[in-house]
Protein backbone atom coordinates (compact mmCIF):
# COMPACT_ATOMS: atom_id res chain seq x y z
CA UNK A 1 0.00 0.00 0.00
CA UNK A 2 1.45 3.52 -0.79
CA UNK A 3 0.33 5.75 1.38
CA UNK A 4 1.37 10.09 1.70
CA UNK A 5 2.82 10.81 5.27
CA UNK A 6 2.44 14.45 6.09
CA UNK A 7 4.78 16.05 8.51
CA UNK A 8 4.40 19.39 9.88
CA UNK A 9 6.85 22.60 10.42
CA UNK A 10 7.93 21.80 13.84
CA UNK A 11 9.18 18.11 13.06
CA UNK A 12 10.71 19.17 9.62
CA UNK A 13 13.85 19.85 10.98
CA UNK A 14 14.00 15.71 10.64
CA UNK A 15 13.07 15.13 7.09
CA UNK A 16 15.31 17.47 5.75
CA UNK A 17 12.13 19.96 5.52
CA UNK A 18 10.00 17.41 3.98
CA UNK A 19 6.61 18.10 4.46
CA UNK A 20 5.06 14.76 2.86
CA UNK A 21 6.61 11.28 2.02
CA UNK A 22 5.49 8.35 -0.23
CA UNK A 23 6.09 5.41 1.73
CA UNK A 24 4.56 2.19 1.65
CA UNK A 25 3.04 -0.21 4.41
CA UNK A 26 -0.15 -1.89 5.52
CA UNK A 27 -0.34 -0.40 8.73
CA UNK A 28 0.59 2.94 10.33
CA UNK A 29 2.93 1.29 12.24
CA UNK A 30 4.51 0.18 9.10
CA UNK A 31 4.20 3.18 7.23
CA UNK A 32 5.99 4.96 10.08
CA UNK A 33 8.74 2.48 10.03
CA UNK A 34 9.30 3.44 6.43
CA UNK A 35 9.56 6.98 7.47
CA UNK A 36 11.78 5.95 10.68
CA UNK A 37 14.33 4.24 7.67
CA UNK A 38 14.28 7.68 5.60
CA UNK A 39 14.64 9.81 8.15
CA UNK A 40 15.81 7.87 11.46
CA UNK A 41 15.99 11.54 14.20
CA UNK A 42 12.05 11.37 14.01
CA UNK A 43 11.53 8.24 15.58
CA UNK A 44 12.65 9.47 19.13
CA UNK A 45 10.49 12.49 18.28
CA UNK A 46 7.36 10.87 17.71
CA UNK A 47 7.42 7.33 19.57
CA UNK A 48 9.20 5.58 22.67
CA UNK A 49 9.49 2.17 23.55
CA UNK A 50 7.81 1.05 19.79
CA UNK A 51 4.69 2.93 21.20
CA UNK A 52 3.13 6.63 20.14
CA UNK A 53 4.28 9.80 22.34
CA UNK A 54 1.18 10.47 24.11
CA UNK A 55 1.26 14.04 23.05
CA UNK A 56 1.65 13.25 19.25
CA UNK A 57 -1.88 12.22 17.09
CA UNK A 58 -1.45 10.40 14.07
CA UNK A 59 -4.76 10.43 12.04
CA UNK A 60 -5.71 7.86 8.95
CA UNK A 61 -8.09 9.82 6.13
CA UNK A 62 -9.33 12.35 9.15
CA UNK A 63 -9.82 9.72 11.58
CA UNK A 64 -7.57 9.60 14.99
CA UNK A 65 -5.93 6.33 15.16
CA UNK A 66 -5.99 6.45 19.20
CA UNK A 67 -9.81 5.92 18.87
CA UNK A 68 -9.16 2.69 16.10
CA UNK A 69 -6.27 0.30 16.38
CA UNK A 70 -2.95 2.85 17.39
CA UNK A 71 -0.67 1.88 15.27
CA UNK A 72 -1.93 -2.05 14.13
CA UNK A 73 -5.05 0.47 12.51
CA UNK A 74 -4.81 -0.21 8.39
CA UNK A 75 -4.53 1.88 5.77
CA UNK A 76 -5.23 1.44 2.24
CA UNK A 77 -3.66 2.30 -0.65
CA UNK A 78 -3.49 6.60 -1.52
CA UNK A 79 -4.54 7.11 2.53
CA UNK A 80 -3.35 10.12 3.92
CA UNK A 81 -1.02 9.69 7.49
CA UNK A 82 -1.10 13.24 9.43
CA UNK A 83 1.32 13.79 12.21
CA UNK A 84 0.11 16.28 14.41
CA UNK A 85 1.27 17.60 17.66
CA UNK A 86 0.13 20.22 20.01
CA UNK A 87 1.16 23.60 19.19
CA UNK A 88 0.73 26.49 21.16
CA UNK A 89 2.15 29.72 18.89
CA UNK A 90 -0.51 32.29 19.21
CA UNK B 1 -37.86 50.63 -19.34
CA UNK B 2 -34.30 52.00 -20.13
CA UNK B 3 -32.00 51.11 -17.23
CA UNK B 4 -28.55 51.76 -19.09
CA UNK B 5 -29.41 55.76 -18.45
CA UNK B 6 -27.47 57.22 -15.75
CA UNK B 7 -29.58 57.83 -12.16
CA UNK B 8 -28.86 61.67 -12.69
CA UNK B 9 -30.68 61.47 -16.18
CA UNK B 10 -33.65 59.92 -14.67
CA UNK B 11 -33.40 62.12 -11.99
CA UNK B 12 -34.21 65.03 -14.18
CA UNK B 13 -37.41 63.40 -15.62
CA UNK B 14 -39.09 62.99 -11.98
CA UNK B 15 -39.97 65.04 -9.19
CA UNK B 16 -37.99 65.03 -6.08
CA UNK B 17 -38.99 66.24 -2.54
CA UNK B 18 -36.73 66.41 0.28
CA UNK B 19 -37.45 64.55 3.51
CA UNK B 20 -38.49 67.27 5.37
CA UNK B 21 -41.19 68.65 2.34
CA UNK B 22 -42.25 64.90 2.44
CA UNK B 23 -42.99 64.47 6.07
CA UNK B 24 -45.21 67.37 5.86
CA UNK B 25 -46.99 66.16 2.98
CA UNK B 26 -47.69 63.13 5.08
CA UNK B 27 -48.55 64.84 7.76
CA UNK B 28 -52.03 65.87 5.19
CA UNK B 29 -54.36 63.54 3.70
CA UNK B 30 -54.56 61.41 0.40
CA UNK B 31 -50.41 60.93 -0.33
CA UNK B 32 -49.78 57.45 -1.03
CA UNK B 33 -46.32 56.29 0.47
CA UNK B 34 -44.39 53.47 -1.18
CA UNK B 35 -41.23 51.98 0.21
CA UNK B 36 -39.47 50.36 -3.29
CA UNK B 37 -36.70 48.54 -1.30
CA UNK B 38 -36.83 44.64 -0.75
CA UNK B 39 -38.58 42.96 1.96
CA UNK B 40 -35.84 42.71 4.14
CA UNK B 41 -34.74 46.44 3.66
CA UNK B 42 -38.41 47.25 5.35
CA UNK B 43 -38.36 45.20 7.81
CA UNK B 44 -35.20 46.33 8.88
CA UNK B 45 -36.46 49.84 9.39
CA UNK B 46 -39.48 51.97 7.38
CA UNK B 47 -41.35 55.12 7.39
CA UNK B 48 -44.62 54.76 8.75
CA UNK B 49 -47.57 53.71 6.82
CA UNK B 50 -44.94 53.15 3.73
CA UNK B 51 -46.66 50.33 1.82
CA UNK B 52 -43.63 47.83 0.54
CA UNK B 53 -43.22 47.43 -3.30
CA UNK B 54 -40.26 46.08 -4.50
CA UNK B 55 -38.34 47.33 -7.61
CA UNK B 56 -39.25 44.49 -9.52
CA UNK B 57 -42.67 44.31 -9.12
CA UNK B 58 -43.62 48.09 -9.61
CA UNK B 59 -45.61 47.91 -12.97
CA UNK B 60 -47.57 44.76 -11.49
CA UNK B 61 -48.42 46.00 -7.99
CA UNK B 62 -49.21 49.61 -8.37
CA UNK B 63 -52.63 49.26 -9.72
CA UNK B 64 -53.93 47.78 -6.74
CA UNK B 65 -52.43 49.97 -4.08
CA UNK B 66 -52.83 52.90 -6.09
CA UNK B 67 -55.95 52.44 -8.30
CA UNK B 68 -56.22 56.31 -8.63
CA UNK B 69 -53.93 57.10 -11.21
CA UNK B 70 -53.87 61.04 -10.38
CA UNK B 71 -53.33 60.33 -6.46
CA UNK B 72 -50.16 61.80 -5.00
CA UNK B 73 -47.49 59.32 -4.52
CA UNK B 74 -44.55 59.57 -2.64
CA UNK B 75 -41.37 56.60 -3.17
CA UNK B 76 -38.63 56.28 -1.04
CA UNK B 77 -35.83 53.48 -1.03
CA UNK B 78 -32.50 53.46 0.72
CA UNK B 79 -30.91 56.30 -0.50
CA UNK B 80 -33.15 58.04 -3.39
CA UNK B 81 -32.34 55.87 -6.71
CA UNK B 82 -34.60 52.97 -6.89
CA UNK B 83 -37.05 55.23 -5.96
CA UNK B 84 -36.58 57.68 -8.84
CA UNK B 85 -36.26 55.13 -11.29
CA UNK B 86 -39.76 53.25 -9.96
CA UNK B 87 -40.96 57.14 -9.87
CA UNK B 88 -39.94 57.20 -13.38
CA UNK B 89 -41.73 54.10 -14.55
CA UNK B 90 -44.94 55.33 -12.73
CA UNK B 91 -45.02 58.24 -14.75
CA UNK B 92 -44.80 56.02 -17.74
CA UNK B 93 -47.33 54.07 -16.74
CA UNK B 94 -49.61 57.65 -16.69
CA UNK B 95 -49.24 58.46 -13.33
CA UNK B 96 -49.11 62.18 -13.12
CA UNK B 97 -48.58 63.07 -8.99
CA UNK B 98 -45.40 61.36 -8.37
CA UNK B 99 -42.15 62.41 -6.82
CA UNK B 100 -39.35 60.33 -5.27
CA UNK B 101 -37.71 60.94 -1.63
CA UNK B 102 -34.51 62.83 -2.31
CA UNK B 103 -31.69 60.53 -0.26
CA UNK B 104 -34.24 57.70 0.88
CA UNK B 105 -34.79 56.66 4.46
CA UNK B 106 -30.83 57.46 5.29
CA UNK B 107 -31.52 61.40 4.66
CA UNK B 108 -34.84 60.76 6.08
CA UNK B 109 -33.32 59.75 9.26
CA UNK B 110 -30.67 62.13 9.17
CA UNK B 111 -33.25 64.70 9.16
CA UNK B 112 -34.27 63.49 12.44
CA UNK B 113 -37.45 61.92 10.79
CA UNK B 114 -38.92 59.32 12.79
CA UNK B 115 -39.13 55.71 11.40
CA UNK B 116 -40.41 52.50 12.84
CA UNK B 117 -37.78 49.56 13.40
CA UNK B 118 -37.37 47.08 15.69
CA UNK B 119 -36.38 47.71 18.98
CA UNK B 120 -32.62 47.64 20.04
CA UNK B 121 -30.66 49.27 17.64
CA UNK B 122 -30.63 52.96 16.69
CA UNK B 123 -30.21 54.67 13.99
CA UNK B 124 -26.71 54.66 13.21
CA UNK B 125 -26.41 50.96 14.52
CA UNK B 126 -28.71 50.49 11.92
CA UNK B 127 -26.73 51.94 9.29
CA UNK B 128 -23.64 50.42 10.94
CA UNK B 129 -24.38 46.83 10.67
CA UNK B 130 -26.50 47.05 7.47
CA UNK B 131 -24.61 43.96 6.04
CA UNK B 132 -24.99 41.80 8.68
CA UNK B 133 -28.69 42.42 9.09
CA UNK B 134 -29.54 42.47 5.48
CA UNK B 135 -28.20 38.33 5.47
CA UNK B 136 -31.37 36.87 6.15
CA UNK B 137 -29.92 34.17 8.33
CA UNK B 138 -28.43 37.62 10.86
CA UNK B 139 -30.66 39.81 10.96
CA UNK B 140 -31.52 42.33 13.04
CA UNK B 141 -32.42 39.45 15.73
CA UNK B 142 -28.43 38.47 15.06
CA UNK B 143 -27.31 41.77 15.30
CA UNK B 144 -28.59 42.39 18.67
CA UNK B 145 -27.37 39.23 19.78
CA UNK B 146 -23.83 40.13 18.57
CA UNK B 147 -24.20 43.24 20.10
CA UNK B 148 -24.87 41.66 23.30
CA UNK B 149 -22.20 39.11 23.19
CA UNK B 150 -19.39 39.37 25.86
CA UNK B 151 -16.33 37.78 24.38
CA UNK B 152 -12.85 37.00 25.80
CA UNK B 153 -9.81 37.48 24.02
CA UNK B 154 -6.54 35.25 25.29
CA UNK B 155 -3.88 37.27 24.00
CA UNK B 156 -3.82 40.59 21.54
CA UNK B 157 -0.76 38.79 19.74
CA UNK B 158 -0.86 37.41 16.21
CA UNK B 159 -4.24 35.41 16.80
CA UNK B 160 -5.83 37.91 18.99
CA UNK B 161 -5.22 41.35 17.01
CA UNK B 162 -7.15 40.04 13.90
CA UNK B 163 -9.70 38.38 15.93
CA UNK B 164 -9.88 41.30 17.90
CA UNK B 165 -10.47 43.61 15.18
CA UNK B 166 -13.18 42.35 13.03
CA UNK B 167 -15.03 41.13 16.51
CA UNK B 168 -15.09 44.69 16.77
CA UNK B 169 -16.38 45.63 13.81
CA UNK B 170 -19.37 43.02 13.58
CA UNK B 171 -20.49 44.64 17.01
CA UNK B 172 -19.64 42.87 19.67
CA UNK B 173 -20.48 44.17 22.42
CA UNK B 174 -18.33 43.50 25.17
CA UNK B 175 -14.87 42.62 24.03
CA UNK B 176 -12.12 41.76 27.05
CA UNK B 177 -8.39 41.17 26.29
CA UNK B 178 -6.45 39.50 28.61
CA UNK B 179 -2.42 39.93 28.36
CA UNK B 180 0.25 40.91 30.22
CA UNK B 181 2.82 42.03 27.25
CA UNK B 182 3.93 45.11 25.73
CA UNK B 183 3.87 45.73 22.30
CA UNK B 184 6.88 44.98 20.42
CA UNK B 185 8.67 46.74 17.02
CA UNK B 186 8.50 42.85 16.27
CA UNK B 187 5.20 42.25 16.59
CA UNK B 188 3.71 44.51 13.97
CA UNK B 189 4.64 42.30 11.01
CA UNK B 190 1.45 40.64 12.66
CA UNK B 191 -0.13 42.28 15.08
CA UNK B 192 -2.15 44.45 12.81
CA UNK B 193 -4.26 45.51 16.07
CA UNK B 194 -1.18 48.26 16.94
CA UNK B 195 1.09 49.87 15.32
CA UNK B 196 4.22 51.75 15.02
CA UNK B 197 3.54 54.95 17.48
CA UNK B 198 2.34 52.60 20.21
CA UNK B 199 5.07 50.38 20.12
CA UNK B 200 5.97 50.34 23.98
CA UNK B 201 2.68 50.52 25.20
CA UNK B 202 0.40 48.08 27.25
CA UNK B 203 -1.08 45.83 24.37
CA UNK B 204 -4.47 45.70 26.17
CA UNK B 205 -4.05 49.58 26.02
CA UNK B 206 -3.25 49.86 22.25
CA UNK B 207 -5.78 47.39 21.48
CA UNK B 208 -8.37 49.35 23.24
CA UNK B 209 -7.66 52.55 21.57
CA UNK B 210 -7.97 50.36 17.91
CA UNK B 211 -10.79 49.37 18.81
CA UNK B 212 -12.57 52.32 20.08
CA UNK B 213 -11.50 54.56 16.70
CA UNK B 214 -12.75 51.63 14.58
CA UNK B 215 -16.30 51.31 16.47
CA UNK B 216 -17.20 53.25 19.66
CA UNK B 217 -20.47 50.15 20.14
CA UNK B 218 -18.01 48.38 21.86
CA UNK B 219 -17.03 47.95 25.30
CA UNK B 220 -13.24 46.74 25.57
CA UNK B 221 -12.45 45.51 29.18
CA UNK B 222 -8.89 45.42 29.54
CA UNK B 223 -7.01 42.52 31.52
CA UNK B 224 -3.54 43.22 32.04
CA UNK B 225 -2.66 40.27 33.31
CA UNK B 226 -0.82 36.71 32.60
CA UNK B 227 -4.08 34.00 33.52
CA UNK B 228 -3.65 32.02 36.33
CA UNK B 229 -4.51 29.58 38.79
CA UNK B 230 -6.04 31.68 40.58
CA UNK B 231 -7.12 34.36 38.41
CA UNK B 232 -8.76 32.93 35.75
CA UNK B 233 -11.98 31.77 37.31
CA UNK B 234 -12.78 35.79 38.12
CA UNK B 235 -12.03 36.87 34.64
CA UNK B 236 -13.71 34.15 32.63
CA UNK B 237 -16.78 33.60 34.66
CA UNK B 238 -18.56 37.01 33.08
CA UNK B 239 -18.13 36.27 29.90
CA UNK B 240 -20.26 34.10 27.21
CA UNK B 241 -17.13 32.68 24.88
CA UNK B 242 -13.37 32.39 25.39
CA UNK B 243 -11.28 33.01 22.19
CA UNK B 244 -7.73 31.22 22.74
CA UNK B 245 -4.87 32.71 21.19
CA UNK B 246 -2.23 32.33 23.95
CA UNK B 247 1.36 31.15 23.27
CA UNK B 248 1.87 28.98 25.82
CA UNK B 249 0.73 25.38 26.99
CA UNK B 250 0.26 26.12 30.56
CA UNK B 251 -2.28 28.79 29.69
CA UNK B 252 -4.03 26.72 27.10
CA UNK B 253 -4.60 23.77 29.59
CA UNK B 254 -5.46 25.85 32.21
CA UNK B 255 -8.31 27.55 29.77
CA UNK B 256 -9.41 24.44 28.63
CA UNK B 257 -9.56 22.91 32.40
CA UNK B 258 -11.68 26.59 34.13
CA UNK B 259 -14.01 26.82 30.92
CA UNK B 260 -15.12 22.97 31.13
CA UNK B 261 -15.51 23.47 34.95
CA UNK B 262 -17.44 27.02 33.98
CA UNK B 263 -19.12 25.44 30.91
CA UNK B 264 -17.72 28.22 28.28
CA UNK B 265 -17.38 27.63 24.91
CA UNK B 266 -13.33 28.36 23.87
CA UNK B 267 -12.50 28.86 19.80
CA UNK B 268 -9.13 27.65 20.46
CA UNK B 269 -6.12 28.49 17.26
CA UNK B 270 -2.66 28.05 17.35
CA UNK B 271 -0.04 29.18 14.80
CA UNK B 272 3.57 28.13 14.53
CA UNK B 273 5.65 29.21 10.97
CA UNK B 274 3.23 28.50 7.86
CA UNK B 275 0.64 26.42 9.42
CA UNK B 276 -2.55 26.54 12.21
CA UNK B 277 -5.08 24.61 13.69
CA UNK B 278 -8.39 25.59 14.77
CA UNK B 279 -11.39 24.07 16.73
CA UNK B 280 -14.32 24.98 18.82
CA UNK B 281 -14.52 23.34 22.43
CA UNK B 282 -18.54 23.09 23.73
CA UNK B 283 -17.82 21.64 26.81
CA UNK B 284 -19.93 18.39 27.04
CA UNK B 285 -21.33 18.98 23.53
CA UNK B 286 -18.39 17.99 22.07
CA UNK B 287 -14.23 16.80 22.83
CA UNK B 288 -12.55 19.63 25.10
CA UNK B 289 -8.89 20.24 24.44
CA UNK B 290 -7.70 17.63 26.37
CA UNK B 291 -9.56 15.08 24.65
CA UNK B 292 -7.55 16.02 21.29
CA UNK B 293 -4.16 16.44 23.04
CA UNK B 294 -4.18 14.50 26.74
CA UNK B 295 -0.86 15.58 27.28
CA UNK B 296 1.23 18.82 25.83
CA UNK B 297 4.53 18.12 24.27
CA UNK B 298 7.85 18.98 26.39
CA UNK B 299 9.54 22.11 25.70
CA UNK B 300 12.27 21.20 23.21
CA UNK B 301 9.41 20.13 21.13
CA UNK B 302 7.31 22.83 21.65
CA UNK B 303 9.09 25.73 19.48
CA UNK B 304 7.50 29.17 19.71
CA UNK B 305 6.76 31.63 17.28
CA UNK B 306 9.82 33.72 18.58
CA UNK B 307 12.26 31.05 18.17
CA UNK B 308 10.70 29.81 15.10
CA UNK B 309 9.06 32.30 13.11
CA UNK B 310 5.34 32.42 11.98
CA UNK B 311 3.63 33.88 8.80
CA UNK B 312 2.31 37.36 9.88
CA UNK B 313 -0.47 36.22 7.03
CA UNK B 314 -1.19 33.04 8.48
CA UNK B 315 -2.18 33.93 11.70
CA UNK B 316 -4.17 36.70 10.39
CA UNK B 317 -6.48 33.75 8.66
CA UNK B 318 -6.52 31.64 11.37
CA UNK B 319 -7.79 34.75 13.68
CA UNK B 320 -10.05 35.43 11.54
CA UNK B 321 -11.13 31.93 11.11
CA UNK B 322 -11.81 32.03 15.09
CA UNK B 323 -13.86 35.48 14.74
CA UNK B 324 -16.04 33.47 12.30
CA UNK B 325 -16.38 31.02 15.21
CA UNK B 326 -17.34 33.73 17.62
CA UNK B 327 -20.26 35.11 15.04
CA UNK B 328 -21.56 32.23 14.60
CA UNK B 329 -21.73 30.83 18.39
CA UNK B 330 -22.80 34.67 19.64
CA UNK B 331 -25.57 34.58 16.82
CA UNK B 332 -26.68 30.48 16.90
CA UNK B 333 -25.93 30.22 13.02
CA UNK B 334 -24.18 28.13 10.99
CA UNK B 335 -22.27 25.15 11.56
CA UNK B 336 -19.35 25.81 14.59
CA UNK B 337 -16.22 23.57 14.31
CA UNK B 338 -17.40 21.40 17.71
CA UNK B 339 -15.27 17.67 17.20
CA UNK B 340 -13.31 18.86 14.41
CA UNK B 341 -9.80 20.09 14.08
CA UNK B 342 -9.00 22.13 10.76
CA UNK B 343 -5.62 22.81 9.93
CA UNK B 344 -4.29 24.87 7.72
CA UNK B 345 -1.25 24.87 5.34
CA UNK B 346 -0.07 28.43 4.12
CA UNK B 347 2.42 26.99 1.89
CA UNK B 348 0.47 24.70 -0.18
CA UNK B 349 -3.03 27.00 0.12
CA UNK B 350 -4.65 23.51 1.81
CA UNK B 351 -7.18 22.76 4.19
CA UNK B 352 -7.40 19.36 5.95
CA UNK B 353 -10.15 18.50 8.37
CA UNK B 354 -9.84 16.09 10.91
CA UNK B 355 -12.33 14.51 13.50
CA UNK B 356 -11.87 14.75 17.41
CA UNK B 357 -13.86 12.99 19.45
CA UNK B 358 -14.48 12.95 23.15
CA UNK B 359 -12.18 10.84 25.13
CA UNK B 360 -14.36 8.33 27.23
CA UNK B 361 -10.76 8.96 29.68
CA UNK B 362 -10.89 12.08 29.55
CA UNK B 363 -9.68 13.46 33.17
CA UNK B 364 -11.46 16.53 32.61
CA UNK B 365 -14.78 15.86 30.72
CA UNK B 366 -14.53 11.98 30.44
CA UNK B 367 -17.26 10.51 32.43
CA UNK B 368 -15.41 9.58 35.41
CA UNK B 369 -13.94 12.85 35.66
CA UNK B 370 -14.03 14.27 39.33
CA UNK B 371 -16.93 16.56 40.14
CA UNK B 372 -15.49 19.68 41.35
CA UNK B 373 -17.30 20.98 44.33
CA UNK B 374 -18.03 24.73 44.55
CA UNK B 375 -15.42 25.26 47.15
CA UNK B 376 -13.01 23.82 44.95
CA UNK B 377 -14.09 25.65 41.40
CA UNK B 378 -10.88 28.18 41.62
CA UNK B 379 -8.17 25.32 42.85
CA UNK B 380 -6.10 24.32 39.86
CA UNK B 381 -2.86 22.15 39.82
CA UNK B 382 0.21 23.71 38.68
CA UNK B 383 0.25 23.57 34.75
CA UNK B 384 3.88 25.24 34.71
CA UNK B 385 5.43 21.90 36.11
CA UNK B 386 2.40 19.89 34.20
CA UNK B 387 3.66 21.52 31.18
CA UNK B 388 7.34 21.15 31.82
CA UNK B 389 6.72 17.39 31.82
Amino acid sequence: MSVKVKIPSQLRAATNGEGELEVEGGTVGEALDAVFDQHDGLRERITQDGDLRRFVNVYVSGEDIRFQDGLETAVADGDEVTILPAVAGG
Amino acid sequence: MPTTETIEQVKQRIEEVDPQEASEELAGDGVALIDTREAIEHREAHIEGGQLLPPTQVADGIEELVPDHSQRVLLYCASGNRSARAADELRELGYDNVASVAGGIKAWEAAGLPVIAPEGMSAEQRMRYSRHTLLPEVGTEGQLKLLNAKVLLLGAGGLGSPTALYLAAAGIGTLGIVDDDIVDESNLQRQVIHNTARVGQPKTESAKKAIEELNPDVNVVEHRTRLDASNIIGIIKDYDIVVDGADNFPTRYLLNDASVRLRKPVVSASILAFDGQISTFVPFEGPCYRCLYPTPPPPELAPSCGAAGVLGVMAGVMGLLQANEVIKLSADIGEPLVGRLLLYDSLGTRFTELKVRRDSECPICGPDAPEIPEAEMGKFPDYEAFCAG
